[in-house]
């Protein structure tokens, strides 16, 4: 099909035709290409830069240490290992004990904190008093570092003097009083927690904008056809959220693999390791048993994981909302 | 527009000058290695010392010692403490150190010098090295060379309430450890939390395993298991056993496994508010507990570890560590001064005198004010042998996995035979 439309064109200028523009244009539009190309390149040199020597080099250097065994000290490493860091790894109850808490963590977030915080936004999109108010309310948490908030939990959920407890008593739940964050049985639940108070706000927030960008008459026409206030939800809002649903899980199912500083602050990965996550073992390994090549070994192993997620969710799931985009740019070059 | 030009040039201009600047620090710095002492010599000394009365107490000397020596600037750069942990292993990890830097001595020390980043001051400081104690050198010494210069030493012993042990009946302190279970179960008889730990932490809980293997298995066992890289002795696992007997009797503080130990909420604060009765801890104890608590003030009391009936270890072996400064490879003669300056016994008393350090010297003991770290002070001089704390002494994977196993096992999830092959397996793939 295109051949034919290809040779029918080809001949026109060869046959000497009076378009003499024609031989005469193309140098102008290789330069201006090549001006183009001059201009992308320059604007994205310190860009491209600084991104090779923050990320791509100590990503590279990360790959290259996770074959060795060495403690970090003079030097570059010399004692070669092969795969030995990464099949001690997944011998290593704790490593495998982190893929499990992430993997627990993700489905809780995407299960409970997300559809929490789709409520909430659906909620606070109604008219009423306060409105404001609340949706500030509920983003504060968010803005708060996560080393303040972790001090501020690891105080409210202490066994003796904390306010969880002490609130429990006040309202005579005494039975439901407990050590939170110091049992392995109750830690994650709390861990869990935590993150949803400290993150649901900023889902909020994507699902408000999400929502207003939604147009009113599409409701409207729906409820003039006769749909509740449900029907509505489910087959107008629901749908049209969409896009911004799938950045939001991704978004959490990314925070929920590479989680570190809310962890650290508020259980250092205890009690025996029922909180530990990857980051937290890979910074255990790294400073407190200076066992470098190892911890680079973890280190890659959850750069791989991200990886993999991060192309497999854009590739499968991101796919509409992104062609969008690429076809818009393809059209205006 | 043509203002912002000029703060761009303004800013560019202030950005050279500051890279100058810094150029110039750092070559003087090396520099001053080679050339005559009247050259200006920029020493850098990273410490640990942020808070009172340390922090003046320092800065006071680098005055005094600037105006003895002018050509030599001390840059002083106090770090808080698990800042400086991580700040410090970036920095040896670019095969760099600064001038002076705190350090704990053991295998920690030992890994930076094997790296080759540590200066060996025996010749050095031969002249006044012999002032110290040998308790308070022990940890700074490898193949009879000398690494650090200590300032501070300590030991860990029992803080207790002499009120709340009174209140459940124990009068005197226990002196072996079936006595001591005993006091622990009187004090439990009596409603009172006989213990608090930091489980968060870990290292707080690592005391009582290595104080029991000490009293059992002996310091020279020790010493041979961290050569051998095996701890799998009957001796150890008897230490697990024994630990296991304390905790089977329930002795912590609820909630013990998510304890700091400086938090509002911690071991230190617990004791210091007297809701349990006593805590094993290093001589920093009562400032902690002040710090963090109420503090116990006259109530509070200190006695050394128990014996174990039919233990090899002798009941006056110390458990503990210090403070010292290691000097980079290539830092300026002056730094080894300086440190012998601030070593000096007529400085080095004065703090001592304010009960913020204890003694390193020989014969200081008598400047100690404070009755409790009068005791640390001659409990430490009187000890017939001395073991730093094992996550310092042994290389820093080895000490974590005693803290780890040990953390486990309290928890009860580790039984005393595993914690010895645990650690034996860590050790091993050192």
């Amino acid at each position: 099909m295109t051949r034919p439309a290809l040779t029918d064109e080809r001949p026109a200028p060869t046959a000497g035709s009076p378009r003499t523009a024609g031989p005469a244009a193309t140098p102008s539009a290789r330069r201006r290409r090549f001006g183009g190309l001059a201009t992308i390149t320059l604007f994205l040199l310190p860009a491209l830069v600084l991104f090779g020597l923050l990320v791509l080099a100590p990503i590279a250097v990360a790959m290259y240490t996770s074959v060795f065994k060495w403690n970090g000290l003079g030097g570059m490493p010399s004692d070669f290992v092969g795969l030995d860091n990464f099949t001690r790894m997944f011998a290593d109850e704790v490593f495998v004990g982190d893929l499990r808490r992430g993997l627990v963590l993700i489905v809780l977030s995407i299960t409970v904190q997300l559809p929490l915080a789709l409520a909430i936004a659906m909620l606070l999109n109604q008219k009423m008093r306060g409105r404001a108010f609340y949706r500030l309310l509920f983003f504060a948490p968010y803005v708060l570092s996560e080393v303040i908030t972790g001090v501020l939990f690891t105080m409210i959920l202490s066994p003796e003097a904390g306010l969880a407890n002490q609130m429990l008593g006040a309202a005579g739940l005494e039975s439901l009083r407990s050590s939170w964050l110091a049992e392995p049985s109750t830690v994650m639940m709390s861990l869990f927690l935590v993150m949803t108070w400290k993150y649901f706000g900023f889902h909020m927030i994507l699902y408000l904008a999400g929502r207003q960008g939604i147009p009113k008459e599409l409701g409207e026409a729906a409820s003039i056809d006769g749909a509740g206030s449900w029907t509505q939800f489910r087959y107008v809002t629901l749908p049209l959220l969409g896009p911004t649903i799938r950045i939001s899980v991704f978004l959490s199912v990314i925070g929920a693999i590479q989680l570190f500083d809310l962890v650290w602050v508020l259980t250092s990965g205890g009690p025996i390791h029922s909180s530990e996550t990857m980051a937290v073992t890979m910074f255990q390994f790294g400073f407190k048993r200076s066992q470098v090549g190892y911890a680079s070994a973890i280190s890659v192993v959850m750069f791989l994981i991200s990886l993999v997620f991060a192309l497999g969710y854009q590739r499968f799931v991101l796919r509409r909302d992104t062609e969008g985009a690429i076809t818009t740019m393809r059209d205006q070059r | 527009m043509s203002l912002s030009r000029r703060g761009v040039v303004l800013l560019a201009a202030a950005g050279l000058f500051l890279g100058g600047c810094g150029g110039q620090g750092s070559t003087g710095d090396s520099g001053g290695g080679t050339s005559s002492s009247s050259a200006k010599v920029t020493v850098e000394w990273w410490n640990i010392s942020t808070t009172e009365p340390m922090k003046s107490f320092w800065a006071k000397k680098v005055k005094e010692y600037q105006a003895l020596h002018p050509n030599v600037t001390i840059k002083n750069v106090p770090i808080e403490n698990e800042a400086f942990k991580a700040k410090l292993s970036t920095v040896t990890q670019s095969g760099k150190t600064p001038d002076i830097y705190t350090t704990w001595g053991g295998g920690v020390l030992k890994q930076q010098i094997d790296a080759g980043l540590v200066k060996d001051l025996t010749s050095e400081a031969a002249t006044w090295i012999a002032d110290f104690t040998p308790a308070s050198l022990q940890a700074y010494q490898f193949d009879q060379k000398t690494y650090g210069i200590p300032y501070d030493i300590g030991m860990v012993g029992f803080w207790y309430n002499k009120a709340l042990f009174a209140k459940a009946g124990v009068t005197v302190p226990p002196a072996t450890w079936t006595e001591y279970l005993d006091a622990v179960r009187k004090l439990k008889a009596a409603g009172i939390t006989p213990i608090a730990l930091a489980g968060k932490e870990k290292w707080p809980g690592h005391y009582y395993w290595a104080y029991l293997a000490m009293r059992i298995a002996g310091l020279d066992a020790l010493k041979q298991a961290a050569i051998d890289d095996d701890f799998t002795g009957p001796d150890f696992v008897a230490a697990g056993a024994r630990l296991k007997e304390l905790v089977d009797l329930q002795p912590f503080q609820k909630g013990f496994l998510g304890a700091g130990y400086g938090t509002p909420d911690g071991q230190a604060a617990t004791v210091g508010n007297g809701k349990a009765a006593m805590e094993l801890m290093g001589q920093w104890a009562p400032v902690v507990q002040k710090d963090a608590g109420k503090g116990l003030g006259d109530d509070l009391g200190f006695f050394g570890f128990p014996s174990v009936e039919g233990g090899k270890g002798s009941a006056t072996d110390a458990f503990g560590g210090g403070n010292g400064f290691a000097v980079g490879v290539n830092a300026p003669p002056e730094a080894a001064d300086f440190l012998k300056f601030i070593s000096e016994s007529a400085n080095h008393r004065q703090a001592v005198e304010m009960n913020a350090l204890l003694p390193v010297l020989k014969g200081e003991e008598d400047a100690v004010k404070d009755v409790n770290l009068g005791v640390v002070a001659k409990t430490l001089a009187g000890a017939s042998g001395f073991q730093l704390y094992l996550d310092q002494a042994y290389p820093p994977a080895v000490g974590q996995e005693v803290n780890d196993s040990v953390a486990a096992l309290i928890a009860g999830s580790k039984t005393p035979d595993q914690v010895a092959q645990a650690i034996t397996q860590t050790a091993k793939s050192e």
